[in-house]
């Protein structure tokens, strides 16, 4: 069936087309021209917009600002986002690395959308022309938002403060059995003052692992200070079961791998 | 619906054709110039076998629609032999055996031009993932791995 493409100069543009029923905002189209081979009939349409806003990158004062448009290979790339470099090359191969956009990310359902799981970790705001919101409310509300992502923009962690681990059974890149992003800041005496540690996989969409982020406070991030947080991993899940893995496979390794990625 | 008019330059030729609406590159490259190279696999961005490179990034012409590539240089398999003397990846891949059934192979040499282009002396874990979004279920990979750091090879005796 035939889908038009609209293609817009402003956001704002994009945003009134994109009321009509049955419209989809095309990004990388690692989304939603997917959707349309696979026979997804609730396609009619597709708005673009070429808003130069939504295709910088900005580093300042330790501050990042992604435009939504910006992809995967470009993050990877920049020579000022080497600390999260690591999540965008987890995201596919090659070239769906140069299409796939942050903003798309942020929808992807699980499986996929492992650097929508980063910056859930780096407590990223999500942008739009109506303002910022906290990845967290945005993430729960956006199977019905109304409007085109913008941007993502989050605090630079120190290099060796953000860790972030993808399983998948193909090496070296396959679909995600899960993923994990932590960022545990350190006292000086080796204790953690703080934690946010993300899931992929491990619901529909990304999610905190509030319980295990509790249970890391004050302790070292060794065999015995980590056990705590290891054993209340999965509180509050519900894994996907797909053809990867079962929820049941899932919800057994995710100690194993939060361990691992904490021990590193 | 109208047709859409879309120009851009295949593997060194222009080209201007009329698609529908929503047609994805692949279609419009085997359907209406007739350059079968790139192959319809998987339509999800799964296994590469439509890969093809545009502006010089490899891309997935099964998720590209063809409007978005208007004013676009694409390069495919098909253009790669000049004056009937096969691309050394093409040689490579035909003296490895990396070729079998040989549907996953324009996908791969694309990926593996890509790689060249930028890495003239790529090691094997480059290789791997320059790799890494292409399927390919009949080699095991190791005679592709092998053949394309032999083009590699060709390439920079050739450049020396």
């Amino acid at each position: 069936m035939a889908l038009a493409l609209q293609t817009f100069a402003t956001v704002s543009d994009a945003n009134a087309a994109l009321k009509a029923a049955g419209t989809r905002y095309l990004g990388g189209g690692t989304l939603v021209v997917r959707a349309a081979n696979e026979g997804d009939i609730s396609v009619t349409g597709l708005v673009r917009s070429t808003d130069p806003t939504l295709s910088g990158i900005t580093v300042s004062g330790g501050k990042v600002r992604i435009g939504a448009s910006v992809t995967m290979a470009a993050i990877a790339r920049h020579p000022e986002l080497g600390a999260i470099a690591k999540a965008a090359r987890a995201v596919g191969g090659p070239a769906i690395r140069n299409m796939a956009t942050v903003g798309g990310n942020l929808f992807a359902p699980a499986p996929y959308g492992d650097f929508a799981v980063a910056l859930l970790a780096l407590d990223a705001s999500v942008g739009t022309n109506d303002g910022e919101m906290p990845i967290e409310t945005f993430l729960a509300g956006r199977d019905g938002n109304p409007a085109i992502v913008t941007s993502v923009s989050f605090t630079l962690p120190k290099a060796d403060s953000f860790r972030f681990l993808k399983v998948s059974r193909v090496k070296p890149k396959g679909v995600s059995v899960l993923s994990i992003a932590a960022v545990p800041e350190q006292a000086g005496d080796g204790t953690v003052s703080s934690a946010r540690i993300a899931l992929g996989c491990m619901a529909d969409r990304p999610m905190r692992a509030c319980a295990a982020e509790k249970a890391l406070i004050g302790q070292k991030l060794d065999p015995d200070g980590i056990a705590a947080a290891l054993a209340t991993a999965g509180e509050g899940t519900s894994p996907i079961t797909d053809p990867i893995a079962s929820a049941w496979y899932r919800t057994e390794v995710l100690p194993v791998h939060l361990g691992r990625l904490l021990l590193t | 619906m109208a047709k859409v008019p879309i120009q851009f330059t295949l593997n060194g030729s222009e080209k201007a054709e009329f698609v529908e609406g929503g047609t994805t590159l692949l279609h419009a490259l085997r359907d209406k110039t007739g350059d079968t190279s790139p192959k319809g696999g998987c339509h999800q961005g799964t296994c590469g076998a439509c890969s093809v490179i545009i502006d010089g990034e490899l891309r997935l012409s099964c998720l590209t629609l063809a409007e978005t590539c208007s004013g676009t240089d694409i390069q495919t398999t098909s253009g790669l032999a000049e004056a009937g003397v096969l691309h050394p990846l093409q040689r490579a891949f035909l003296d490895a055996f990396a070729t079998q059934c040989g549907f996953c192979t324009p996908g791969m040499i694309m990926a593996a031009k890509v790689l060249l282009d930028h890495t003239p002396n790529p090691s094997r874990e480059d290789v791997v993932e320059a790799l890494s979004g292409n399927i390919c279920r009949c080699t095991g990979y190791e005679p592709i791995i092998q053949a394309v750091l032999t083009a590699a090879r060709a390439n920079s005796q050739n450049a020396a």
